[in-house]
Parts: structure tokens; sequence; C-alpha cells
């Protein structure tokens, strides 16, 4: 076997009451795509900051092609031939693609040049990019490319990428993955993070995994079942929410060609939504995320106003009613973005129960708050869903995502909607917890709400869901049985690879 | 080196203790800058801050701690409520202004008619004059999203050349020899602001402001209303998502803060001003922003840092006298004050940590 491109030997980071990595060791080779795999909180980021020079291990050592390696910044990990692919992409939406790539590099040279260059880059690899059209027009998956190719151009030879495919289509994570292999075809490493066990067992060669900042295993996904990764991650035994068989009731929402401007100027208007939900049931909506999942739930949640037609709960419409009124009447909603618009941030979890739960749960009478029953709901939220926190009066800001995510979902839930919409409900959450949330979504069906969720996680609409639609630039696609879906179909109905034409050849 | 570090939630023992080494920064740092200018730094901290309450002509400062702190007071719940909520009323000196020539205005137009009805109706006016001088802001932000920070405090000029206006026109005393200023409320009985126990300082303004200290805690604490604020000030999305409406509550947080603001120049106007003139506004509005930052936004906290403000405008005006200090280093102590909070505020939710110079 060759000699690796990147050896990490007993890496360690601590934070102030944490320890991120505690000696960490593991090699990447040269044209192997390794996975690094484990929940939030793992440790991922730390130990690819390190890697990448953002942060300063406390002590181990890596190597970089043999040679010791210790980046003091992302510069000099760069000039080292280490690129990263972000989640988030730094992009300026104003600017084209060409422009864009300059202000990355260190002398960019003229635009025509580095246009040719961005052109040669984008076809041997498969990557059709115009470098004079505005970022601001491409979609996710084009962004990412002008990532990737910022990147190429660096000629480098390791490659980080976090959790590249979470903004793509199934067949964009095709078109991805053939690149990929290109690349490492060529000798590159790529160290690859993500948390989907699946994509992991196609793509990658090896996998190391991580567990509260240990690395628990180093073993090959394509040989070991996505169970056994999930349960290496986590730690102890899965359980799979369990869908009792239920009867459908009546129409309990309905959407009649719902159609509404985004308030944001990079938001996605919504075009003629229509859609029903029973009594009973689980509707799953997918969709790559900005095509509208945050205007629907406004829609719904009263938040944006509508047409009184446009929306109807039990036969009534309700569009013209504000969030208040709509909790009255049970239609109740859980936004994807915790802090901030889930819950206020500096405010204790008492005050955040408050929040949506003064009407239904009592905590208001003729305007004056009671809140020792918030508190005290607050607490049965706390136990009923496991939260981890010293207690009520603390600030939602000291919880961690999942923590209060499972608050946020818990608070909607005891609250005994008629109709729940919830947006990713189980986003940043942990496998297990993740799977108390959907079993609890799952036991509120059960009881004969009707159920919207939203998710960019295929596999929970899968797993909870009974009917699938797909969201696409604001427009919904048909709604269908989620036991006759293959996930090549459900690609399709969230747009295909957003016609972006393959150069794979 | 020193490094600031996010603490995971706000210290509650930073919260009380900010204000209190505010002061003692604002002592030190003004102590200093009353060396450089010659004086004593001893003699004129206690001058300012221990004379007028303590020392023999004390008998005749202390009622000036409840005239001018009320007023203080009274503007500054009226404009926490909306800095609670992200609206920022820059401009109460105006609603003051208006809200003295509303209430004035009525007391002069019943002269020299006697009655009991006569004062309550001039409270009215003067909480609706200033109400409705805060409308203008707050309307345009509604329909038209301007900017209420600059609207506010524009509207204080003009209030200004209102009362110029009137003091020289409208409400001219009709037999005070063509001197600017209207009659002496003091001298019409059914309009004076009198004293409710002689020599105390204390008239309606200071129970009204006492009431409004009370109305503020309850309605932050107690009533939904409050908490729909608090939450639009500290996450207006979660805010919406609970169901406020934020046109609705800028129309609430900016007239309330204009009724209050306007209650105390009618108080004024009709106690111990006496009458409309030119020069009536002293900058109450403006030290009130300062008294509601310095409370930190809570009613309490308000009464406390209003009546600590009066304090320096009382001490500042004997040091003055007595020492010669000049009033434009008086402000600047006030204002290090504020300067000084703000500055201390940051360990609320930062906390200092020797950092490790780390090698490269």
């Amino acid at each position: 076997m060759t000699a690796p491109v990147l050896s990490i030997k007993g890496l360690t980071k601590a934070y102030p009451g944490v320890v991120a990595n505690s000696d960490v060791s593991f090699d990447v080779y040269a044209g192997e795509v390794h996975a690094l795999l484990g929940e939030n909180g793992a440790g991922k980021s730390t130990l690819v900051k390190m890697i990448y020079g953002l942060v300063q291990p406390d002590a181990g050592t890596m190597t970089l092609e043999g040679k010791p390696y210790a980046p003091t910044e992302p510069r000099a990990a760069r000039a080292a031939g280490v690129a990263m692919v972000f989640q988030h992409f730094s992009l300026f939406d104003a600017m084209n693609v060409a422009e864009n790539i300059a202000l990355g590099m260190e002398n960019p040279p003229r635009l025509a040049d580095l246009a040719g260059r961005i052109r040669d880059v984008s076809e041997t690899y498969g990557l059709p990019l115009d470098p004079f059209r505005i970022v601001g027009d491409l979609s996710a998956g084009e962004r990412q490319r002008v990532e990737i190719i910022r990147c190429l151009l660096q000629d480098p030879r390791l490659l980080i990428m976090d959790e590249p495919t979470s903004v793509l289509t199934p067949q964009e994570v095709e078109i991805l993955f053939l690149t990929l292999r290109k690349l490492t075809a060529e000798g590159v490493a790529i160290l690859y993070i993500s948390h989907k066990l699946e994509e992991i067992r196609t793509l990658c060669d090896t996998a190391t995994i991580l567990r509260l900042g240990k690395k628990v295993a180093t073993c090959t996904p394509s040989e070991t079942t996505a169970r056994e990764l999930a349960e290496m991650m986590v730690g102890t035994v899965l359980h799979t929410p369990e869908r009792s068989g239920r009867a459908l009731g009546e129409v309990a929402l309905e959407l009649r060609g719902l159609s509404l401007r985004s308030p944001s100027a990079f938001g996605c208007a919504l075009k003629d939504i229509s859609l029903s939900v029973r009594q009973g049931e689980v509707l799953g909506l997918g969709g790559v995320a900005g095509n509208g999942q945050d205007e629907l739930l406004g829609a719904l949640s009263g938040e944006l106003r509508s047409a009184p037609d446009m929306v109807r709960m039990h036969d009534q419409p309700v569009g013209m009613l504000g969030p208040m009124e709509r909790r009255r009447i049970g239609l109740l909603c859980a936004p994807e973005e915790r802090l901030g618009h889930a819950a206020a941030p500096d405010m204790s979890l008492t005050e955040n129960a408050m929040l949506t739960g003064s009407q239904r749960e009592g905590l208001e009478r003729r305007g004056f708050l009671d809140w020792g029953r918030a508190q005290s709901f607050a607490e049965a939220i706390i136990t009923r869903f496991d939260v981890r926190t010293p207690g009520a009066a603390n600030a939602a800001r000291s919880l961690s995502g999942g923590n209060l995510q499972k608050f946020v979902i818990g608070r909607e839930v005891m609250q005994r909607p008629e109709v729940l919409v919830v947006n990713q409900p189980t986003w940043g959450v942990d496998a297990s917890a993740a799977a108390a949330i959907r079993q609890a979504l799952l036991d509120l069906a059960a009881g004969g709400t009707a159920l919207v969720v939203i998710s960019q996680d295929l596999d929970e609409l899968m797993e909870i869901a009974d009917r699938f639609g797909a969201l696409n630039e604001g427009r919904l696609s048909a709604i269908r049985p989620t036991s006759e879906l293959s996930i090549d179909e459900i690609g399709l109905m969230m747009g295909g690879a957003h016609d972006m034409a393959v150069a794979h050849v | 080196m020193l490094k600031l570090e996010k603490r995971p939630q706000p210290s509650q023992a930073w919260i009380y203790l900010a204000p209190l080494v505010a002061v003692i920064a604002t002592m030190i740092a003004g102590g200093a800058l009353f060396a450089i200018l010659g004086k004593d730094p001893l003699v004129a901290i206690r001058t300012i801050f221990y004379d007028p309450l303590f020392s023999e002509f004390a008998f005749f400062y202390r009622p000036q701690l409840l005239v001018k702190g009320a007023p203080l007071v009274l503007i500054a719940i009226g404009l926490s409520l909306g800095f609670r909520a992200g609206i920022w009323n820059i401009g109460a000196e105006g609603q003051y202004i208006v809200g003295a020539l509303t209430g004035a205005g009525v007391g002069l137009a019943f002269y020299p008619l006697e009655g009991w009805f006569i004062f309550p109706l001039m409270v009215m006016a003067g909480a609706l004059g200033g109400w409705a001088w805060a409308m203008i802001p707050a309307v345009l932000k509604v329909r038209f999203g301007t900017n209420e920070i600059l609207v506010s405090l524009m509207l204080v000029y003009v209030a200004e050349q209102l009362l110029a206006s009137m003091a020289l026109g409208l409400m001219k005393n009709p037999q005070g020899f063509g001197f600017p200023g209207s009659r002496n409320l003091q001298q019409y009985p059914s309009a004076h602001n009198a004293e409710l126990i002689a020599g105390s300082g204390m008239h309606w303004g200071v129970v009204a402001a006492l009431i409004a200290v009370i109305f503020a805690y309850v309605l932050l604490t107690r009533h939904i209303l409050g908490f729909h604020i608090r939450l639009t000030g500290e996450a207006p999305r979660a805010a919406r998502f609970a169901g406020v409406n934020p046109a609705r509550l800028v129309l609430i947080c900016l007239g309330l803060a204009g009724a209050l603001a306007g209650l105390a120049g009618m108080f004024e106007v009709s106690g111990p001003a006496g009458r409309v003139s030119i020069d009536f506004n002293v900058g109450y509005g403006f030290t009130a922003i300062i008294v509601a930052f310095l409370g930190r936004l809570h009613p309490v906290g308000i009464l406390l840092a209003g009546l600590l403000m009066a304090l320096t405008y009382i001490g500042g005006e004997i040091a003055q006298s007595r020492l010669g200090l000049p009033a434009a280093a008086i402000q600047m102590f006030q204002g290090m004050l504020l300067f000084f909070l703000l500055a201390v505020d940051v360990l609320t939710n930062y906390r200092l940590r020797l950092a490790r110079r780390e090698v490269a």
C-alpha cells in the first residue's frame, strides 16, 4: 500500500467544558474517499477545522505527504494542497461565477484567463458551469459546483467536503459522485463528512466513525450495514419507529390553489399549491431547501396570510386568520429554525412554553399570565421528551440544538393539535432522539391528528409518511402513496437534476 | 491577553452589578476629569452625590429630587416599553413639549373660571397631546416603513418651534407687558399642579410616575402584552410566530411613550415651571433615554436610575455655583454614566478570560 496523503496521530482539542476531539488517529490514502462519520457534536467539524488550519490542536501531530503539517491558518492549508468545500457557501449573489472565484484567490489571473481555466476544469470533471453567470441565479447544486471548482483550481492533494449532499436532489448527488470518483482516479484523496449512511455506503472506500470526540472504529462501509454504522455512531441499539395501522378520518386540512409571494427578496413564491390531509394521516413534503418550505410553513402557521379559501380546516376557510386564531382551532406548527423563530434564544424554557402554549394550555386568563402553570407545562415537556437541561428556568440558547428541537416539537405535540405542521423535525438531532420524535409524531397521528411533515431527509419521510409530495420552486408535485415510490421517482419529483446537463462521458 | 468569551446564559449577578460598577467607574473617571480642570475631585464628587441629600442645605435640595426625578421616570418608563420591543422613540422631548402645550392650553382656555374638573381635563389633554405627537412617527412607520428614530427626533425640533410660537403668540400672557410666555398657572388654583405636601416636592407628577412604575412592572411580568413586547425585542421572528402583530405593537409602544411624556410635560408646565415659555424644555426627554438604559429597561431600575440622574442634575448645579465647574463638565459626567454602563454591560453576556498566547 502507498503512503497516506494525510496521517493524523493523537489529535486532541478541548474547549472550555467540552473535549471536542480526544486522541483521534487515522490515515487518508491517495485515491480513496474516506468518510468521517458521526452524530452532531461527535467532533467532526472540529477535526476538520484543525486539518484546514482554522483551529490549532492542543496535542497530536499531522503529516501531509510524509512532511509534518501544522497549518496555522487556512491559507497555509491551501498552500500545502488541502482544499475544503463548506456546507454553507460563501458566495456573493450579485457577482458572476468567475468574479466569485477570483475573490478567493491569492493572485487572481485576468478574468478572461480565469474563465478559460474554469471552463477547462468544469469540462474535465463533468461540472458544467458558465463562468459568466450571476451566482444569484444559480441553483444550490450549481453553487456547490462553484465552490468545488474553486477548490479544484488549486490542484489539491486532499479535498474535504462537509455534508455536500444536504442541498442536492438524488440526481444531483449522482453527478457529484461521478465527479468525486474522477478525482480519486487521479490520485486525489477525499475526506467526506456526512451522516447519510446509504450515501457513504455507495461512495466511500473507508469510514472513520467518531463518537463523543473519540474514534470508535474504522471500517469498510460497503461491507457494513447502515444499521451497524448507525449503531456505532450512537453507541446503542436503535429502535425503529412503529407504525400502527390506523383508520383515516375526514379531511382535516386542505389547501386550494395556494399562491403567495415570499416576504423576503431571496425567498420562493408559492405557486398554486393544492393538497389535503386526513385525520390520522401523515403527509410528507420533500424538496431541496429554499424551494418554498419556509413560505409554506408561514402560510400554514398564519405568519403569512392568504385568501381565506386557500387554506381550509375542517372545511372552514382559515387563510385570513393569524397565528393565535389558528392555534385556537387546533392548527399548530413547528418551524425549522429553532433559535429565533420557534424559540426566543435568551428567554427561559418557561417563557418559551408560554410562546405558543398560552391559549391551548390555559396559561393566560384575560391577558394575565399564569407563570406557575407555564412552568409546569415546560417541565412536562422536558420530562416527556427527555430534554436534557438543568431546569425550565434555563435560557433556550443554553440547550444543544437537538435538545431544543425536542422541546420545540414537544411543545406543539403536547398541545393536542388537530393538525400539526412540522418543518425539519429531526434536523441536527441525534439518531436516538430523532427516533423518539418520529415516534411521537406517529403516535399523534394514531390519535387522529393530521400531520404535515416537511423535511429534506428522504429516509425520514419514507419512514413515517403515508403519502409524499415534493416542493420544487414553490410548486407542489403530484402527491403519491410512499409505499409505491422509488428513490429515482422521488428525485424526479424534486425537480430532477434541476436542468443541469451532465457532461460525464 | 484578555479575551471575551460568550456566556451560555446571561449572568444574573452582572445584570444587577453592572449599574453599580458603572456608577463607580463614572465617579473615578469624572473625578479625574475634575482634577484635570483643577478642582479637588473628592470635593466635587461629594458636592454632586452627597451634599444634595445630607448637607446643611439639604432640606432645600431634597424636594428637588422628586421634582426633577418624576418627569425623568415618567418618560423613561414609556420609552423603556418601546426599547424593549426594539422600537426606538428618540423624540420624547417633543412629546413632552406638546403634552405641556395641550395641557396648558386647556387650562388657559378656562381662565379665569374655577372648577374641580379643570385639572383632570388638563391631565387628559396632556396625555392626548403627547400621544398624538408620537402617533406621527408611529403611523408613518406602520404605513410607509419610515424610520421612527429619525422622524421622532426631527419632530422634537418642530415641537420646539411650536413652543416658541405659542409662547410668543397664541398663549402669550395678555397682561404680561409684552414679555413672551403664558400666564403663570401657579397663580390659577384650578390649573395649578401644587405640592400635595408643602415643602416635600411631592406633586401629582410624582404620583403619576409611581403609578407608571407599578403599571409597567405588572404589564411586563404578568400580562400577555408585556410578554409580547419583550418577545418582539428578543426575537422578532419568534414574536410573529407567536402571533404578535408588529404594526399594532409599534402603535401601542409609541402611543404609551408619547402619552407618558405628554403627562410629564403637562405636570411640569402646570407645576414647577408654571408657564409656557420659550425655554420651557430642559432636555428631560433626552436624559430619560439614559435613565431608561441605566435602569436596565426595568421599571424598578428606572425608578432608581431616575432618582440618581436627578441627583446628578441637582448636585451638578451646586457644583457649578459653588465650585465653578463648567456646565459642560456636568453633562459629560452624565454622559459617562451611560458610556460606562454600556461598556460594563458586555460582561452580562460575556466573561473575561486570560488567554494563553498561542504558539504558532
